[in-house]
């Protein structure tokens, strides 16, 4: 029995009502060179669509946000050292409502200034849901299916003309709840921008919005920011990547005990991996629902 | 290694002569301001330096200061599997205005801890070392140490406010070769090590008074928090000719014989109060500097002002937070360290002064050490005047002998029930009685001491001890035996009375009744602070 029927009535609108998604397999020739990582978002990060989208972010991703996922947003002050420099924020990902939240909740003054790495072949495979990307989260496409040197080309100069970066390093949404390990673009982008990584961890989105379902189901949701990961330029990119993979590991931790007991795990070498358990599904689903913060006593406040 | 500083050098201070010209000088009144001429030809005005730079990098400037220190081994070296770490860290009553978040405090403690989680040390206490202050509500300790560390520990009781009236927290250490007890939290005297958090605001702050006042309680506090020490201490912002700090330090000594190891970790932030841009940007400028912007936000907060209720204007000055930056961090032994923080303490706020004046004049601001979120009663006016303004000066007073003070202040005859109830009592009893420091320390300090009920307060609600007023009183001592004339414009005249000082409606009246002391023409110098300025009188 299908649960959603306006779901089911979009995915009945195929071609021809819809515009042909591209194989991948299809000869170069077939794609056309405005889609996909040819897309072209530079309009949407001139001042009239930045200004669009900031009466976006503030008039419908706030209400939605606040409405769907009610927030709770930790480690802003983890900001501060930063005073203002573009930085590239890596996310864990698990739901479509991870950037309208990250959007709202990355502050000032990077909110503003920031863009998404989108994959190119789900976000950009025609024009209106391209530009509709790229005006209403400020997308700009990238490969994610291999290591694509024309976009990364083009989002390391925008980094390095001031804009922020939101990417999620584990190239799409999580299946089962569980992080999948971590791609090397964002590491890649760091260190040839040399800007900071903000490690950043959300939790409660995949109950709300989950991979395959079209409507959210409200709820509550947690956003941690962690300690920006400084580059090191003698350091190799598979190590620094590693050390932004651990500090959103470390962050996740913070949020299942507390700072100090993660940070003795870190210390100790013992901070729970994003991916979970190497075990059977029905196993990593079991640990799954013990991931959750115990209850402290917050009364009298 | 040297410790990390700021090196950028800001606009030094300026002592402004007053002409004709001269525009209006910004005196702060309580929740509020006044512009006020001050006579031409005859009055200077003492404005405090820029604000300093912060450091570039915070974070890797208290990392290097722990990794680094002056006169002691590598935090990191001190720490090991098995040992008792009690880190104590600086209450509410710094810095002033409070802090933007993260809190200075916050960074370091931070810091810290992951130097502790890395050496595998499991028992860890954090606590806030407010002597005989009153606790501090979780809000407040949730800002000072943010929310990871307040998470962390507070639940299971690892984080919490000193209780110097606890029978069984306290231990004596010993008595210094002046008969002093010198008195600690038990916890911190059975630790391993004591890693202490300060905020230096100003000279006064930090070295050994951290831990030999922070941590200590009445037993202790008594032989350097009373009259006599006060009037020795000239002043108590100038450590070489403080008494208090000798005291301390002398306390200090058999603390570091017979108590904890301490790791002193200091830092110091420069005088951003109100900010370079904004709303109350102002506040910090020079008049003749101020842009028709300026003038107008001013104009518009004189308006709003007048319309708010006294509380709702306390509450909007009570949220402010001062954007501070972090201009120096220096740990280590105690003396040593504290001796680089004074001098970047100084760096920030000296400024040279030529000469005593006959009228020293002052704006007191809403916001005292001891009324954070609170009320500014007519007790810790007096205290912030004569005790905290007054005592801004290295060499001698700004002020001559039987010169005259003038402060502008509403003093309100208002009291904060919660948190002052030892104030209460005091102003109706005690000074209804006697202004006189001596004669109150001898009749009525060990009575309110030692109250059952002011004791219970303090410890169970949020109230400050029952002698904490008795401090407040002397600390003006040096000033009340100094001084020929204290005026108070625009405050309660009642209360300005009770107090022993003269009330004037205006400046200008002020002047007339100064002058029975002063003459016709006395010379007038205004210390235009906050931010802070410490005045180098030669």
């Amino acid at each position: 029995m299908n649960a959603n029927p306006l779901g089911g009535l979009l995915r009945r609108l195929d071609f021809p009502w819809r515009p042909p998604a591209v194989p991948r397999s299809a000869p170069a020739g077939r794609v056309p060179a405005t889609l996909g990582t040819d897309f072209d978002t530079a309009w949407a990060r001139r001042w009239p669509a930045r200004m669009v989208r900031a009466a976006i972010i503030e008039l419908l991703w706030r209400p939605v946000v606040a409405a769907a996922a009610q927030p709770t947003r930790l480690g802003l002050d983890r900001l501060a050292p930063l005073d203002g420099e573009p930085a590239i924020f890596a996310a864990n990902h698990h739901s479509h409502l991870d950037t309208p939240l990250l959007m709202t909740s990355i502050p000032e003054p990077w909110r503003h200034t920031l863009i998404v790495a989108a994959a190119a072949d789900y976000f950009f495979p025609t024009r209106t849901k391209g530009a509709a990307s790229a005006l209403f989260m400020g997308a700009v496409p990238v490969e994610r299916s291999r290591v694509g040197r024309d976009s990364a080309a083009e989002v390391s100069d925008l980094v390095r003309r001031g804009w922020s970066l939101l990417l999620y390093p584990e190239g799409g949404r999580s299946t089962d709840g569980w992080g999948q390990p971590f791609r090397g673009g964002a590491a890649y982008l760091a260190h040839r921008c040399d800007v900071p990584v903000v490690p950043v961890y959300l939790a409660g989105t995949r109950r709300i919005l989950p991979k395959g379902r079209l409507l959210p189901a409200p709820g509550r949701t947690l956003v941690v920011f962690g300690d920006p990961v400084r580059p090191d330029p003698s350091e190799r990119i598979r190590a620094l990547g590693a050390r932004i993979e651990a500090a959103v590991a470390a962050v996740a931790d913070e949020t299942t005990t507390d700072w100090w007991q993660a940070r003795q795990r870190v210390h100790a070498g013992a901070t729970p991996a994003l991916t979970g358990p190497d075990a059977a599904s029905w196993r990593r689903a079991w640990a799954l629902s013990h991931r959750s913060k115990p209850r402290t006593r917050r009364w009298p406040r | 290694m040297s410790p990390r500083t700021a090196s950028a050098t800001p606009r030094p201070g300026f002592v402004l002569e007053v002409e004709r010209s001269t525009p209006p000088i910004l005196f702060h009144h309580g929740e509020g301001f006044r512009l006020e001429r001050l006579p031409a030809g005859r009055s200077r005005v003492i404005y405090p330096p820029s604000p300093l730079e912060g450091l570039p990098d915070p974070s890797g400037a208290i990392r290097h200061a722990l990794e680094h220190p002056i006169d002691s081994e590598p935090l990191p070296a001190l720490l090991r599997p098995g040992m008792r770490l009690t880190i104590a860290f600086d209450d509410i009553s710094l810095p002033l205005p409070p802090m933007a978040r993260p809190d200075v405090r916050q960074q370091v403690i931070e810091t810290v801890l992951d130097m502790a989680a890395a050496a595998g040390v499991d028992d860890v206490h954090l606590i806030a070392a407010l002597a005989l202050h009153r606790r501090m509500t979780e809000a407040e300790l949730r800002h000072a140490v943010g929310d990871r560390v307040y998470d962390a520990f507070a639940p299971s009781r690892r984080l919490y406010n000193h209780d110097a009236e606890d029978p069984d927290g306290m231990v004596l250490l010993g008595t210094t070769d002046h008969g002093e007890e010198v008195q600690i939290s038990r916890r911190a005297a059975h630790s391993d090590l004591v890693v202490y958090v300060n905020i230096n605001l100003v000279a006064m702050d930090g070295g050994w008074k951290s831990t030999a006042t922070g941590l200590s309680g009445y037993q202790g506090l008594r032989h350097h928090h009373n009259v006599a020490t006060m009037l020795k201490s000239r002043s108590f912002m100038d450590q070489a000719n403080s008494e208090l700090h000798r005291s301390n330090w002398r306390q200090g000594a058999v603390l570091a014989e017979s108590g904890p190891r301490v790791f002193q970790i200091e830092t110091t932030l420069n005088n951003n109060s109100f900010g370079t841009s904004g709303s109350l940007s102002m506040l910090q400028k020079r008049e003749w500097e101020w842009t028709a912007r300026d003038r107008a936000t001013f104009l518009a907060m004189q308006g709003g002002l007048s319309v708010l209720s006294p509380a709702a204007r306390r509450r909007a000055f009570q949220s402010w937070r001062a954007p501070y930056a972090l201009t120096s961090v220096q740990a280590g032994e105690v003396s040593a360290v504290h001796k680089v923080t004074t001098e970047n303490v100084f760096r920030q706020q000296l400024v040279a002064v030529e000469g005593q004046t006959d009228v020293l004049t002052m704006g007191l601001p809403y916001i005292c050490p001891y009324n954070v979120n609170s009320i500014m009663n007519p007790i810790l006016v007096m205290c912030l005047g004569l005790g905290y303004f007054f005592n801004l000066y290295r060499g001698r007073p700004l002020v001559r002998p039987g010169g005259a003070v003038i402060m502008t202040h509403p003093t309100p005859w208002e009291f904060h029930p919660v948190h002052h109830p030892s104030y209460i009592d005091f102003f109706e009893q005690v000074l209804a009685d006697t202004t006189d420091p001596a004669e109150i320390e001898a009749r009525y300090e060990l009575r309110y001491a030692t109250d059952e009920w002011y004791r219970h307060l303090y410890r169970t609600s949020y109230a400050y001890h029952g002698v904490h007023p008795f401090y407040m009183w002397y600390w003006g001592a040096h000033a009340l035996s100094y001084l020929g004339r204290v005026i108070v414009v625009g405050g309660d005249r009642a209360a300005v009375r009770r107090m022993g000082f003269a009330p004037a409606s205006s400046l200008s009246d002020a002047f007339e009744i100064a002058s029975d002391t002063v003459g016709d023409r006395p010379s007038v110098t205004h210390l235009h602070l906050p931010p802070f300025v410490m005045a180098d009188v030669s």
